[in-house]
């Protein structure tokens, strides 16, 4: 029994067939596998690896290479507080300290009530709005104490339901199509069509 | 613009819905590609040539050149580099973001003119809008008939698919990059042989440009080669998405003419930084992501130039600037630099692994007061063993120059603020605390 639920599988088996070789939708399938759960979970790292043709441990393996794919449980919220450089020039530091005091727990922990996990993040690519958060990786920012309150406020009335889907929810748009170039092709370029040497 | 030049790449910011097909199409979207495909791949090979466009990913490689380095076979690849995670550098994610089919249409003039029918963008996973925007411009133009069989009514035929990182800054660098596309961790490869031109994606010769360097195609097909390279000068030609961040009134992005503007015109000009915040002096800034050595106020005066920057000891890299005023501490700021990289060494190279933990202790010590004058030597020794000579460019002893970009931000520091550092270990702490 697949611990992706049937329209998951049906998804991943799409992901997979867009690339030449299957391993490459790994971590596109671990993607998946957290916007189903929230986290990767090892039932399904099991999946991931029979629809990509390697072992479980491999799975495992890179997945823990990557900061985003979290093997173990976090909040429905994953709050990062970005604290490189140009956020320190603007506070960042100052933002995490109140962060965790509002949120009751450390960097790196997640709130009793699991509706939180805090994260020192490093540079997010919106240093332009320093210091910069963000929540399930939407961007928010310049904040200060106020606006990080208010933010965590709306986060728990549900208020940005729209805007912040649940953690592990990452792109929300799927592609509509398969791979088209190699079926019709016949200029004799045809990438994609299976294994390259 | 500040010299008058036209935007090349941010010409659609000022519209909410720029991101849609819509728009883009009603604003010359996939005008790039059809004049590509009227002119034929060596054509539009010769356009980017005559514009001498630089790649803007970092390293600053011709494009054209890197385009007639690829090894010829039957299948070869292109590959967009989307992952920006170099700190301070936020310009890739505005593009994404806010102009998804520009780099779209890039990638399929790429493509067109290196004869690959099968390309990837690798987009940084953190950026959730921006694979959102990324995936529906990839199905609008789908549908268009911009993308898949007989490309707008020619024989040409491509498929692109937006892929998502998943949080490593290594991954930026390309032959991590092509790893991580293969489902691996991201651990760079060893160039020679694998040099993503001849030895790339599945052992298949491999094109990867930057998001930004793609974006420039439409609007270099369109208007020429030359009428690019009439912009800027030197080697530094056409326009640049320059990402100005920490110590100034108005950070934030902006495209400018390269080699014509100065720093001092970035970080000063009311329509551009608006100088230092609340009034502050500048202390010194980095000219180009945080892997650069910073440059003092007397640098301020250097034109946005590749050349000009590394004549000067630095480079322009990334594109980003990073503002340090009397209120910051040289100390902290080398130390979360330092910080960042020994989080993000992949630990294949000893000194790089070893040596980023290492340098990160020795400074937070310096920061939080437990520091000795000796430590001073130590740290410009520890430097020494990554990069040798500590000079720049840097002596490269590792399989990426991830490593040999550690020591900038400590050795700047430690050549152009010495005193800071010293009082920090004769006051036992950091004298800027009540500054900050
Ligand atoms: C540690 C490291 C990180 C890098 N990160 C990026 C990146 O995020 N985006 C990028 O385009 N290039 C990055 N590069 C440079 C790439 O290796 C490569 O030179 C570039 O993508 C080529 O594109 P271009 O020729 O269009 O500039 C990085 C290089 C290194 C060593
Ligand atoms: S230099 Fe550092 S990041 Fe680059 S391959 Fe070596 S250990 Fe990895
Ligand atoms: S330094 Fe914080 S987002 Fe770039």
């Amino acid at each position: 029994m697949a611990h992706l639920s049937d329209e998951n599988l049906e998804r991943a088996r799409r992901l997979v067939a867009v690339y030449p070789e299957p391993r490459s939708a790994l971590i596109p399938l671990c993607h998946l596998a957290q916007a189903q759960d929230g986290w990767l979970t090892p039932e399904a790292m099991e999946d991931v690896a029979a629809l990509v043709g390697v072992t479980p441990a491999e799975v495992h393996g890179t997945a823990t290479f990557y900061d985003m794919l979290h093997t173990e449980p976090v909040g429905r919220h994953v709050v990062a507080v970005c604290t490189n450089v140009a956020c320190m020039l603007a506070g960042a530091y100052e933002l995490l300290e109140h962060a965790q005091e509002r949120l009751g727990v450390h960097a790196g922990q997640t709130t009793d009530d699991g509706e939180f996990t805090l994260e020192e993040a490093e540079c997010l690519a919106g240093c332009d709005t320093a210091p910069c958060v963000q929540v399930n990786h939407r961007f928010f920012g310049p904040l200060d104490a106020a606006s990080f309150d208010q933010l965590v406020e709306d986060l728990r009335t549900g208020v940005l339901a729209g805007q912040v889907p649940r953690h592990g929810v990452l792109c929300r748009v799927e592609r509509t199509v398969g791979l088209l170039a190699h079926e019709a092709d016949d200029s004799g370029v045809g990438a994609g069509e299976g294994s390259a040497p | 613009m500040i010299t008058g030049a036209p935007p090349i790449v941010t010409g659609r910011m000022a519209y909410a819905d720029a991101h849609t097909l819509e728009r883009y199409l009603a604003t010359g979207g996939y005008e790039g590609l059809r004049r590509a495909i009227a002119l034929g791949p060596d054509a539009v090979r010769e356009q980017v040539d005559k514009a001498s466009l630089l790649g803007r990913g970092g390293a600053g490689f011709p494009a054209g050149r890197k385009w007639s380095m690829l090894r010829k076979a039957d299948v070869s690849y292109l590959v967009v580099n989307g992952d920006e995670s170099e700190p301070a550098t936020f310009k890739d994610h505005l593009l994404v973001e806010r102009d998804p089919h520009q780099v779209v249409e890039g990638a399929i003039i790429a493509a067109f003119a290196l004869g690959v029918s099968q390309a990837f963008i690798f987009c940084r996973g953190e950026f959730a809008l921006g694979l959102e925007r990324l995936q529906q411009a990839c199905n609008d133009a789908y549908a268009y008939g911009a993308l898949g069989t007989g490309i707008l009514g020619s024989s040409f035929s491509l498929d692109l698919v937006v892929h998502p990182g998943a949080g490593a800054y290594i991954c930026g660098e390309e032959t991590a990059l092509l790893e991580s596309l293969e489902g691996k961790r991201g651990f760079p490869r060893i160039k020679p042989p694998y040099f993503p031109a001849a030895i790339g994606l599945y052992g298949a010769p491999t094109v990867v440009n930057n998001i930004e360097t793609v974006s420039n195609l439409p609007w270099i097909v369109v208007n020429g080669g030359e009428a690019f390279a009439a912009l800027g000068a030197g080697s530094s030609t056409g326009t640049r998405l320059f990402a100005l961040s920490g110590r100034v009134e108005r950070p934030g992005w902006y495209e400018l003419e390269m080699s014509k503007t100065t720093f001092r015109d970035l970080v000063y000009d009311p329509s551009l930084g608006g100088g230092i915040r609340d009034g502050g002096e500048l202390k010194a800034f980095i000219p180009g992501g945080v892997s650069a050595p910073w440059f003092g106020p007397d640098q301020i005066d250097l034109g946005l130039d590749q050349d000009a920057v590394a004549r000067a000891g630095s480079m322009l890299g990334s594109g980003s600037v990073v503002v340090m005023d009397d209120t910051t501490c040289a100390v902290r700021a080398a130390w979360r630099i330092t910080r960042f990289f020994a989080r993000e060494s992949c630990g294949q190279c000893t000194p790089c692994r070893e040596g980023s933990g290492w340098i990160e202790k020795m400074m937070r010590r310096i920061e939080e007061g437990n520091g000795r004058e000796a430590d001073l030597d130590l740290l410009m020794d520890a430097c020494d063993n990554i990069a040798p000579g500590v000079s720049w460019p840097p002596q490269q002893t590792t399989i990426c120059v991830l490593g040999p970009s550690i020591p900038s931000s400590v050795a700047s520091g430690i050549r152009m603020f010495r005193d800071e550092f010293l009082l920090h270990v004769k006051e036992g702490g950091c004298p800027m605390r009540a500054a900050r």
